[in-house]
């Protein structure tokens, strides 16, 4: 006999998780594709009865999103410009009924290196926190997520939710996906960047690439160069080919490693510059 | 278990199930709510979309424990009673729904948007729907319906007096049940009784294997009840679509020549079946190094895949006209190119699905299938029974392309319900339809072209290899239809073409829409482009001018006496210029965003090539005076159910709603071949009209008057009036002849074809459809993106019998064929679903104009050809070639994907 639990609290459900091994199921947008022409024999914890998890939250600091925020609450939430990257990337999580069931928290343990929200929480320098009977604790997304398909969360820990530090400067995001069709597209290189504004210049920058390495990168080189320049276009000129050396794109059904390479620094390009032309 | 409580359309429903198991499931397997369909169980399709507390979801990833407490809405609630909702009712009136499968997902997507906005704009409409796939309509009638929700008098259904039912645009006969969620699928209505059935399949591209004993697994899961092998086919073990081609093996005896052959099937309760994993099998496998791709097959010494065919070669075709040398001689313009296209996979939403009864001594198949009567004499051939002992009853067909016409369940399912004596059903998921079932055929090609200097073709030459898999499938039609196509549809007095398909370790390749005429379009369209702009004629006018024409030859040398294809170029010269000189004028101030416009064109023979492929149809009188249709040209959602409604309707004399219709099963219908090859509008159109004509005629005898005469329907009785005399015919005492009839039309018709020669001429076909498309592009040079900004189509039907499923045709063609250009390849292996497969959603299909010219086909009915795969052939070059205008590439492979096509532009630039 398979278990199915359905905790309503976070402590039930670490205690569960202390207990026995469990798949952990939110909005089952990863666990069910997984499993076609495949017997559903996992013991499984479903923590969508946990409602506490669901929704963001404004603090002095920081915002928090709750693990089992869905993307389509992600979208629907009235929330600063420095997001814009986050909802675009919403967005284009699946089609609306994946928008309408798919967590943010799923999103980012399934750890693929296609995962639409990772990118954008990358470039919010987003921390991860997560839960268990031993207690609370975060970590920095980027170094949460170790590479395809795998994280540092434990057999007995589950996610909470993500602080997203306020920036220092007013700020702006945007978020390029680039795929072979429409909707519904597994993306070949997609791009997430925020500018903080410091009176003409940029003051911070974070910019993350996606599928081109295992897992998620930032461009620090580029991030670093970036600060003090001119908040103007052109900018995107500065973007260089060694800045991408941190990204190791492979070869498969949907693009080649050249290409990736190529298209991605196109992309970091293009959000820069769209990025300075929108806050005209 | 849990007790779930769910509100369902309503009405509050108590479950007892797993907690894990998907709603999609629990809605019909445990309510019987089947008007949710499931294409994929991976929230990739969206077929199975519903209203989960009022917000769209796919029911295939939600497990029913999350539902328990909250409320559903499915496509049964959203009718009043039998009375459509006006969303319903736009999908019906505009035609939004062909076969139907991904319509319950729709109408879902699109009932979340229209309460939150009832008067949405086009964007939004798309962002509803992006995540619902449509393989029929190229989504185009979808959106109009959605946008007209409430008033569909733009729609202009027309209801037909009598004697012009033919060319009206009439309502969909069976649209209303697949906008209701009441037509039933492949899926849908096997007895809850049935055991299941699952083939376990080959992991390996090539292996030898053995069997062991299967009593400690039959112990093991008590719900197995029984292992079928190749022991349990009594009849011969194999399965092919021509009579005497039986190459395909239902289950392997000891090697297989694929990833995803059947190798056993395994029949139990649905959940016995499905639990037991391939390492409890005891099968033992010897992997082989598999031959795959164009290389290896046809290496010297490789190994061969069938013994009977050295050097892995199924067949060479060939045509041979005029005098290629001299035609070559006397061109002051050739080109030459090299070109290649890969695997495509039909994609239809629904995946193969049917179940098996045995009724006495004879055996009942209800199944999605294109082709009803070759199911029943393969099956009969596999098991050893008379073709009469089979009865095949078709289902509603959820999509087909070429993809149904050969056997999947219906062997495996016979087999086991005849050995057990029980209803057995099989259902293929997704990741099983894409690896087991055949492809279009991948190709490599070169084509020469030469033209003299005033534009005259003068001479094409033309060899093309077609990987036709593991099995012969279609493989020999696609040889035989290349070379006939290969020219493409211009008049060229000297031709040499050859083709040759071979064997890899692949999955078979079979028919898919268009059976290579769209890999040779790509070839001799680009040629076409080449030639024009050397000699400096425009692309339309270098097409015009060489439009093969009424009463001119063939490569085959058979003289047309219908080719509309210069009507096709006249009735899209204005939107070419005008697009033309749009995309200049952009391009002087865009170095990023380059516009192109292209046009391709293609010309196809309707009908099997060279062979007879006759059609039978009747109609007959009850004595209440009720007249029905029995067609078996099956309705895969081109609309055949209400198309050959018309035919008949019109050859007889009787107004089109009086008709009725009895479809596909072969103890009721008559054989009407497969509804494939462009074959039934012309084949069948024929049948049926023929078989109205000889009903009218029977009556006219009796009532003893002339052709003049007209004839009224009515209540047990016939009046047939002429002049200003009357006759009333009383049918009550008519003796019964069939199937309750008293007096039954028949009509026939086998399309006047005749054998190739060994230089390939003849006429191996009655009549040929004819194309041209032209696309309007967008290259995002620095990415290597395509966005297909409009198109506009315009295709010789001959006739159309209505144009509602005409346009229909076309979208959906046009969205087959865009996929082809831009981003379908099947990676046997990888891409075996439709996440990594990428078909065409909502937001890539662009507005579509449509052209219908009429160059009527005097055997055709009414003069109408077939258009089902016309729509598909012309995209693709039309695409290429706005990718021309816009950066200059000659894309010779297809899809052109973005990473192909970025490498192409900075190869150019360099």
């Amino acid at each position: 006999m398979t278990l199915y639990l359905q905790p309503t609290s976070v402590d039930e459900a670490v205690q569960a998780l202390a207990e026995h091994s469990l798949f952990v199921l939110a909005g089952g947008t990863d666990y069910y594709p997984a499993r076609v022409g495949r017997p559903l024999d996992d013991d499984i914890l479903d923590i969508t009865g946990i409602t506490d998890l669901r929704g963001i939250n404004e603090f002095d600091d920081h915002f928090h999103i709750g693990a089992l925020t869905r993307w389509t609450d992600v979208i629907e939430a009235d929330l600063p410009a420095f997001f814009d990257g986050l909802k675009l990337a919403a967005r284009e999580v699946g089609g609306v009924q994946i928008q309408n069931a798919g967590t943010v928290a799923g999103n980012i343990c399934n750890a693929s290196p296609a995962a639409d929200g990772i990118p954008p929480l990358l470039s919010l320098d987003a921390a991860i926190v997560l839960s268990s009977t031993r207690g609370e604790h975060s970590m920095p997304l980027v170094k949460f997520i170790m590479g395809n398909r795998k994280t540092r969360c434990a057999s007995d820990e589950i996610v909470t939710g993500f602080r997203i530090p306020k920036p220092e400067h007013p700020a702006i995001s945007t978020f390029l996906k680039l795929g072979a069709r429409k909707y519904l597209v597994i993306s070949i290189v997609m791009v997430a960047a925020v500018l903080e504004r410091d009176g003409d210049k940029i003051g911070k920058a974070r910019i993350a690439v996606g599928s081109c390495s295992a897992a998620a990168r930032r461009l620090n080189m580029l991030e670093r160069s970036l600060v003090g320049q001119a908040f103007t276009s052109g900018i995107g000129e500065q973007v260089l080919e060694s800045h991408l050396n941190q990204l190791a794109p492979i070869r498969d059904v949907r693009g080649t490693a050249e290409y990736r390479m190529d298209a991605a620094q196109i992309l970091v390009r293009r959000a820069l510059e769209e990025l300075v032309a929108d806050d005209g | 278990m849990a007790d779930i409580q769910l509100t369902v359309n309503g009405e509050d429903v108590r479950v007892e199930t797993a907690p894990v198991k998907r709603l999609a499931h629990v809605l019909r397997e445990d309510l019987g709510l089947t008007g949710t369909k499931i294409g994929c169980d991976a929230g990739d399709c969206g077929a199975c979309t519903i209203l989960l507390d009022d917000k769209q979801i796919c029911s295939c990833l939600v497990p029913i424990a999350q539902a328990n407490g909250h409320s559903i809405v499915t496509v049964e609630g959203l009718a009043d009673g039998k009375k459509l909702s006006p969303l319903q009712e736009a999908f019906h009136r505009y035609g939004a729904a062909q076969c139907g499968i991904c319509t319950p997902g729709m109408l879902m997507a699109a009932s979340d948007l229209l309460a939150r906005k009832s008067k949405p704009t086009e964007q939004e409409v798309y962002d509803a729907l992006g995540g619902v796939l449509c393989r029929c309509t190229g989504y185009r009638k979808i959106v109009t319906a959605i946008m007209h929700v409430g008033d569909t008098s733009s729609a202009n259904i027309e209801v037909p007096e009598v004697g012009q039912a033919v060319g009206a645009r009439t309502i969909k006969f069976d649209g209303a049940e697949k906008v209701d969620g009441t037509a039933l699928y492949g899926a849908d209505q096997a007895p809850s009784d049935a055991l299941c059935l699952r083939a376990v399949r080959s992991p390996f591209w090539r292996a030898t294997f053995e069997l062991g004993d299967f009593e400690p697994l039959k112990a093991k899961h008590p719900g197995l009840v029984d292992v079928l092998t190749a022991n349990d086919i009594a009849g011969l073990n194999g399965f092919g679509v021509y009579p005497d081609v039986k190459d395909q093996p239902v289950l392997a005896e000891g090697f297989v020549r694929y990833r995803g052959e059947a190798v056993i099937a395994l029949v139990g309760d649905a959940k016995s079946i499905a639990e037991i994993t391939d390492d409890e099998l005891p099968i033992s496998w010897l992997e082989q190094e598999p031959v795959q791709g164009f290389g290896l097959p046809l290496a010297e010494d490789a190994p061969q895949l069938h013994n009977d065919k050295p050097g892995n070669i199924l067949a060479h075709g060939e045509v041979l006209k005029g005098d290629i040398q001299n035609g070559f001689d006397n061109s002051s313009v050739v080109f030459e190119e090299n070109f290649q296209t890969g695997f495509v996979e039909h994609g239809y939403i629904e995946p193969e699905a049917g179940w098996a009864q045995r009724v006495g001594d004879r055996i009942e198949i209800t199944v999605t299938t294109q082709s009803p009567y070759m199911d029943r004499d393969e099956v009969a051939s596999i098991m050893g029974l008379s073709p009469e002992d089979i009865r095949i009853v078709p289902t509603a067909c959820g999509g087909g392309f070429g993809g149904k016409l050969d056997l999947t369940v219906q062997p495996l399912v016979a087999i086991a319900a005849w050995k057990l004596n029980r209803p057995v059903r099989c259902t293929f998921n997704r990741l099983e339809t894409m690896a087991a079932t055949t492809k279009r055929h991948p190709s490599k090609t070169t084509a020469r072209y030469g033209c003299s200097n005033d534009g005259k073709l003068r001479a094409f030459e033309f060899e093309g290899d077609f990987n036709t898999g593991a099995y012969v499938s279609w493989g020999l039609t696609v040889k035989d239809r290349v070379p006939i196509h290969a020219t493409g549809p211009y008049y060229v007095p000297n031709v040499r073409a050859k083709s040759r398909a071979f064997f890899a370790n692949e999955t078979p390749a079979g028919a898919f829409r268009g059976f290579g005429v769209p890999q040779v379009a790509i070839a001799h369209d680009a040629l076409m482009d080449m030639m024009a702009e050397k000699v400096g004629i425009d692309p339309l006018e270098f097409r015009h001018i060489n439009a093969i024409r009424k009463g001119q030859e063939t490569a085959t040398g058979q003289k047309l006496e219908s080719a509309g294809l210069d009507l096709c170029l006249d009735a899209l010269r204005e939107d070419w210029q005008a697009w033309r000189d749009e995309a200049e004028s952009f391009n002087t101030n865009s170095t990023t965003i380059r516009r192109g416009v292209g046009v391709g064109c293609m010309w196809y023979g309707c009908g099997n090539t060279s062979i007879p492929n006759p059609s039978t149809m009747h109609i007959g009188i009850k004595p209440d005076g009720t007249v029905t249709l029995y067609s078996g040209a099956q309705d895969i959602g081109q609309g055949t159910n209400t198309t050959m409604r018309q035919a008949a309707a019109d050859g007889l004399g009787i107004k089109l709603e009086q008709l009725n219709l009895v479809a596909g099963d072969t103890d009721q219908t008559a054989d009407a071949g497969k509804s494939s090859a462009s074959r039934q509008a012309y084949v069948s159109g024929n049948a049926a009209k023929l078989a109205g004509e000889d009903l009218r005629g029977q009556i006219l005898r009796l009532a003893n008057v002339s052709e003049k005469a007209s004839i009224k329907f009515g209540d047990g009785q016939l009046i047939v009036r002429e002049d200003r005399t009357s006759r009333e015919i009383d049918l009550s005492n008519f003796p019964t002849v069939e199937n309750g009839d008293v007096l039954r039309g028949e009509g026939y018709f086998d399309p006047p074809t005749e054998p190739l020669d060994e230089r390939g001429q003849g006429k191996p076909y009655g009549t040929y459809g004819f194309a041209a498309q032209i696309a309007d592009i967008e290259v995002d040079v620095e990415l290597g993106t395509v966005k297909v900004v409009r198109m506009a189509a315009a295709h010789d039907v001959g006739k159309s019998l209505n144009p509602q499923q005409v346009e229909g045709q076309i979208h959906g063609g046009v969205a087959q064929g865009l996929g082809l250009a831009l981003m379908e390849e099947y990676i046997p292996g990888r891409t075996e679903n439709l996440h990594d497969y990428l078909m065409p959603t909502i937001g890539d299909i662009p507005e579509i104009n449509t052209y219908i010219i009429e160059d009527p086909e005097p055997t055709g009915p009414w003069g109408a050809k077939g258009i089902g795969e016309p729509a598909l052939c012309a995209t693709a070059p039309a695409i290429f070639g706005g990718i021309y205008q816009a950066t200059g590439v000659r894309v010779t492979q297809a899809p052109c994907t973005p990473d192909r096509l970025r490498a192409a532009i900075l190869a150019q630039s360099n």
